[in-house]
């Protein structure tokens, strides 16, 4: 039944769909980590790669273009981190209230809005999306060159999406910032730190990654739209961004665990008839849950996460 | 009146304004799909409330709403957020079934029927206990965890159904229908109304006494507010936020298993259409109240239950009816952070927030 | 000559209270300005107003002359203005450099090493060294104050507001510490103190402003007047702080602590292998520097924390693995809690409720798990005026009181359980004086009535007061016990400091 590990060729594609499965999870858990760092819950991740990927549907579907329909989702998913900081950030709402308050709407509203706007059926698009294309020279490794350099831009992006976000939250004095503000917005707020300024910034920003992961499914993985396309994705991204300790690579790390775990789940329900695919589809959740358990303790989280500012409030 | 009277006044009918607001958005989504609001709300209703068939169909939606939702309700009161209502319907549905299926004939059918109640109760209440054993004593995110282990439950209730309680020859995952002296009897005659509908309001009636005028009640609202507090008050915390969370894990369980003998009389695989989340809209919607929850959970239940009227008569499809609740949830949301606060100036600690989380990760002390 | 900072006709209210009251004062360049007054007196509030962190409903700030609208901490620091606030604002799981270089402008790389040189040097300068890669929160108290010192120098901020350094401070430490500050003065610093301590008022200040219910009642010299003069203008009368007594009759032990050792959150030992005795109809003072085991002390006595190690008798019976419930219910132990927000009251609750926080599982409160809610407001009724709570009403939430009436609340009701013991701790933090002096009538009162009492307090002159004994805590244990007759403020400070007599 694991045959497939010990053949280079299969062992490849196995591969190669477990990372493809698990990009639009990076997408989703790098936009929560930057969200999270700054001290602002985002359970709304799911609802706002739903958002993206309706958006993407249309916006490629309009215009015939696949960088229209990305931009789309960008500004879609921005929205909802704008909505998502003025009730959460400013009027300090309960951020979980809203973020699962945007997921249930984005997916009542995508599912009707693609029925209004798609009336032939938004599952029977075909939408033109991003293709792969082959990075000159790195394609040629053996092995890993298959599979990380022949992809589509999308997947190129998210490469340099998680270097940069690496890159500024650790090096540079604008991440140094973004840590402070989630673990303790009144000591920066007095070394002069702008907190809602840059709690907007990294929602709105962590909310546009985030829709871009639904963007992926549409334009680079299946092309069309049906209801609830991202099927709990943003969820489990949550649980990556745990695993990953608040950190971009590893929850990166994380998610291609729980791609390639999904890749599995599916190779079983091909191949497997006789084993319940559901035990498998239940590990990336059951993996996140015993990660969650075991790291308390060890990690610490944003110490602010989800608690609101008011310098006012004596 | 004063205008803080009436300010406050107009806070109380939160839930009514988001209802409004969402009536009013929501007609803007039926123009562009090319009907007339007034007409698609008029069949809604008349589909939903004011027809003996659909005022039925929406009192077999209510049920498992209005269970959920006062699964979620009384942890919150707490400071504990359930948001895993879902995976403890299905636990409570498997555990249920399993009980239908093979207790021994030779007991009263009666007898029976209550301990097939019971078993889903305790499903549904030991999936609960995850959660709030590993945020209780290893001070675990019960959100997330409550989240995720909905996924798990769902999933692996299927696998077990697949494995072992699958009908010979199914399509799909699902088991044998259970004997009909194990079903709940009907109370509307030729429909599906079954009396469960009628526990769960009766539920919700006595949770709200409970919760107003009970020691337990007091306790669980102190936790929410003040865990500290509560601690100094002699209230065991750990305690308290167990209970209430095997107590909405049991209720969130007894859905599970009246969706199965009161409606389908089968278990099938990924049965529920969601009921977690619809049970944490109507917790919101009715400001965490349980008797309130009794109308939020009619609402939604009558516009699922008309949705389909809906389409036939303006031919605006059913999942309006699942863009209308987002946009209610979402102006509740919009209605909790505008909540009425005076700028008083006593304390130091800032108000706590209209449905209080402890913060995540903290551990509870003991 | 122009003033580093002036202030003319400062108004801020929170609600309708009014918490500065056309406020006008002038901070002379290079000077040490105290600000004086009492706890509310509106001195956090102003320096708060001058750093940017609250808005002022009307007045005028000119700094070096210009006049000038402080809307955040980073225009306050543009204008070279800095704060170091009572409770620390840093980033504690960061380290010190990357405290220091939080929030500077113009910079998009952190330049660690550049900085780490910097931060050393600067600190030499002031005669003190620093590791730059230690986590704040493994730093002492006394070096995360440094710190904070250093990150406002860093951002060449020249106006240095310091809210009540030294209650932070041991009695040691606060010598170098006023050393430093005299650095300070010399490189050309304005130092802006805050406090409610006369001494160090003399001894470090050139002039004061004195503060009285939000507003100036005096600017003085400090070389031209006195203590006394300064205590008169804060309090507003002659300050005789003497509550009339009876001596106490000491009865049977009833509190007996022995070799007990308690952990902080952090698992390390607050309280070692301390012993105590109170006895029936005794106020036994526990002095000392705040953060020396008091609190962990209290929370071990009254179960909100389980003892490491060691016995704690209550009436002779063994209490450790005692819930805090029994302990309250059968044991009769009282407890007024240092933080009556956090801890003692559940400000979102009524006062109806707040009176039977404690009890509400008792009769006649309630029976068989349900509440009475008619006894419980009749309960409530009583208590707030015996106690001469002001209110609107026992259906009114305890969030809507003063502190001061809050406070009542949590004492009265504390007291009507029928103590054996009560544990005090820090009873009278952030009252006025009225609300002082009757807290401490009734604890004698208490205390007359045969209760024994623990009362833990930072304020010497308090303890001297009313206590009977006092003992003095350092590094969680006893360093010094006696009667009050023998105490003197001296040989109790010495003890704090862990000095012997």
């Amino acid at each position: 039944m694991f045959n497939f590990l010990f053949d280079a060729h299969q062992l490849s594609d196995f591969l190669g769909s477990g990372i493809g499965l698990s990009v639009p999870l990076i997408f989703a858990a790098v936009g929560g980590v930057i969200c999270e760092r700054a001290g602002v819950f985002n359970i709304a991740l799911e609802g706002q790669m739903l958002l993206g990927a309706l958006a993407a549907a249309v916006g490629a579907n309009l215009s015939g273009s696949a960088e229209v329909g990305l931009i789309s989702a960008v500004l879609t998913g921005a929205l909802s981190g704008v909505l998502l900081s003025i009730l959460g950030v400013s009027l300090r709402g309960n951020q979980i209230v809203i973020g699962l308050a945007i997921t249930l709407f984005a997916s009542g509203f995508t599912s009707f809005m693609s029925r209004v706007l798609f009336p032939e059926g938004a599952n029977s698009l075909r939408l033109d999306g991003f293709r792969p294309f082959g990075l000159p020279l790195l394609e040629n490794i053996p092995f890993f060159g298959k599979i990380l350099f022949q992809q589509d831009a999308l997947f190129y992006l998210m490469l340099i999406l998680v270097a940069v976000t690496m890159f500024v939250i650790y090096r540079t004095q604008l991440g140094l910032s973004i840590r402070a503000i989630g673990e303790n917005p009144g000591a920066a707020d007095t070394a002069g730190v702008p907190v809602m300024l840059l709690r907007y910034s990294c929602v709105i920003a962590g909310s546009a990654i985030a829709a871009i992961g639904g963007a992926y499914i549409v334009l680079a993985q299946v092309f069309l739209f049906s209801d609830n396309i991202t099927a709990g994705k943003g969820f489990i991204a949550l649980g990556a961004i745990v695993l990953g300790r608040w950190n971009p690579l590893f929850a990166t790390l994380a998610c291609l665990l729980f791609g390639v775990f999904d890749a599995l789940q599916l190779r079983m329900q091909a191949t497997q008839p006789d084993i319940p695919a559901q035990l498998f589809a239940a590990m990336p959740y059951v993996i996140s849950i015993l990660a969650f358990v075991g790291l308390i303790g060890l990690v610490h989280p944003p110490a602010a996460g989800g608690k609101h500012y008011d310098r006012e409030v004596r | 009146m004063t205008l803080d009277h009436f300010v406050r006044w107009m806070y109380a009918l939160k839930g009514l304004w988001a209802v409004v607001a969402a009536l009013i958005v929501g007609a803007f989504l039926v123009v562009l799909a090319g009907a007339n609001p007034l007409e698609a709300y008029a069949a809604l209703l008349r589909g939903g409330l004011f027809d003996y068939y659909g005022f039925a169909n929406a009192l077999v939606r209510l049920c498992p709403i209005l269970l959920v939702s006062l699964a979620v309700i009384i942890p919150l009161r707490a400071g504990f957020f359930n948001i895993g209502g879902e995976g403890q319907v299905y636990v409570g549905a498997l555990f249920g079934t399993v009980a239908a299926l093979y207790l021994p004939q030779a007991i009263p059918a009666v007898i029976r029927l209550v301990l097939i109640c019971l078993s889903g109760a305790v499903g549904g209440a030991l999936w609960a206990l995850i959660p709030a054993v590993l945020k209780v004593y290893r001070g675990t995110n019960e959100i997330i965890t409550s989240l995720l282990l909905s996924y798990v439950g769902a999933n692996v209730v299927g696998g077990i159904i697949h494995v072992y309680l699958m009908e010979p020859g199914a399509p799909y995952p699902y088991t044998r229908e259970i004997p009909f002296d194990a079903t709940l009897p009907i109370f509307l005659p030729r429909t599906e109304a079954h009396i469960g509908i009628l526990i769960a309001v009766a539920l919700a009636l006595i949770f709200g006494t409970v919760m107003k005028r009970s020691t337990f009640g007091l306790s669980v609202e102190t936790v929410g507010h003040n865990p500290v507090a509560a601690a100094y008050a002699g209230v065991s915390i750990r305690q308290t936020a167990i209970s209430a969370f095997v107590i909405g894990g049991a209720l969130a369980g007894l859905a599970g298993i009246f969706e199965v003998v009161g409606v389908k009389y089968r278990l099938f695989d990924h049965f529920s259409p969601g009921y977690g989340f619809q049970g944490a809209i109507v917790a919101f919607l009715a400001g965490l109240n349980p008797r309130t929850a009794i109308f939020a959970a009619m609402f939604l239940a009558v516009l699922q239950a008309g949705a389909g009227s809906m389409q036939r008569a303006v031919g605006v499809d059913t999942m309006m009816v699942g863009a209308l609740q987002g946009l209610v949830v979402l102006f509740v949301a919009v209605g909790l952070a505008f909540r009425y606060r005076p700028r008083v100036i006593t304390a130091s600690a800032p108000q706590t927030p209209a449905v209080g989380i402890v913060p995540a990760n903290s551990k509870v002390p003991e | 000559m122009i003033h580093r900072l002036t202030l003319e006709s400062i108004v801020k209210n929170f609600g309708n209270f009014r918490a500065n009251d056309d406020v006008s004062l002038q901070v002379k360049t290079g000077s040490v300005h105290a600000i004086l007054g009492e706890n509310g007196a509106g001195k956090s509030t102003l320096m708060n107003i001058i750093y940017g962190l609250y808005q002022p409903d009307s007045g005028k700030i000119f700094s070096r002359g210009e006049e000038v609208s402080i809307s955040s901490p980073r225009r306050a620091l543009d204008l070279g203005i800095g704060m170091v606030h009572q409770h620390f604002k840093q980033v504690e799981n960061m380290t010190v450099v990357e405290n220091l270089i939080l929030g500077l402008k113009g910079q998009w790389m952190m330049k660690l090493n550049h900085h780490r040189q910097a931060v050393k040097q600067m600190a030499d300068d002031l005669g003190f060294s620093i590791e730059p890669e230690q986590q704040v929160w493994r730093l002492p108290v006394g070096m995360q104050q440094r710190v904070e010192i250093l990150k406002l120098l860093y951002r060449n901020a020249d106006l240095l507001i310091l809210d009540e350094p030294t209650s932070v401070l041991t009695p040691n430490e606060i010598g170098p510490f006023f050393k430093l500050l005299r650095r300070l003065r010399e490189m050309g610093s304005t130092i802006i103190l805050i406090t409610h301590k006369l001494n160090e008022v003399m001894d470090i200040s050139d002039r004061a402003t004195v503060m009285r219910s939000g507003r100036v009642v005096a600017n003085v010299d400090t070389a031209q007047t006195t203590q006394r003069e300064l205590a008169t203008l804060m309090v507003g009368r002659e300050v005789v702080f003497n509550v009339a007594r009876r001596e106490s009759k000491p009865g049977k032990p009833v509190l007996e602590v022995n070799d007990l050792t308690v952990l902080d959150d952090r698992r390390l030992e607050a309280v070692s292998g301390l012993s105590m005795t109170v006895r029936e109809g005794e106020i036994l003072g526990v002095a000392g520097v705040d953060g020396n085991g008091q609190a962990e002390l209290a929370e071990a006595i009254t179960g909100l924390r389980s003892a490491a190690s060691g016995r704690i008798n209550v009436s002779g019976m063994d209490v450790t693995g005692i819930s805090v419930a029994r302990r309250k219910r059968d044991l009769k132990i009282g407890f007024v809690p240092e933080d009556r927000h956090r801890v003692g009251l559940d400000l979102d609750a009524t006062l109806s409720i707040n009176s039977v926080l404690r009890s509400f599982k008792e009769r006649p409160f309630s029976r068989r798990g349900w509440l009475d809610f008619q006894v419980i407001d009749k309960h409530a009724e009583e208590l707030v005026s015996r106690y001469d709570v002001r209110m609107r009403g026992v259906h009114q939430k305890a969030r809507d009181l003063s502190g001061g009436n809050q406070q009542k609340i949590v004492v009265g009701r504390e007291i009507e359980g029928g103590p054996k013991l009560l544990v005090v701790s820090q009873a009278t933090k952030g009252l006025d004086v009225g609300a002082i002096e009757f807290v401490q009538k009734t604890l004698l009162a208490q205390r007359d009535r045969g209760t024994a009492i623990l009362y833990i307090s930072t304020e010497l002159e308090e303890l001297l007061n009313i206590c009977d004994r006092v003992a003095v805590i350092f590094k969680g244990r006893i360093a010094g016990e006696m009667n009050v007759s023998e105490a003197t403020s001296e040989r109790i400070g010495l003890l704090m400091t862990g000095g012997r007599t």
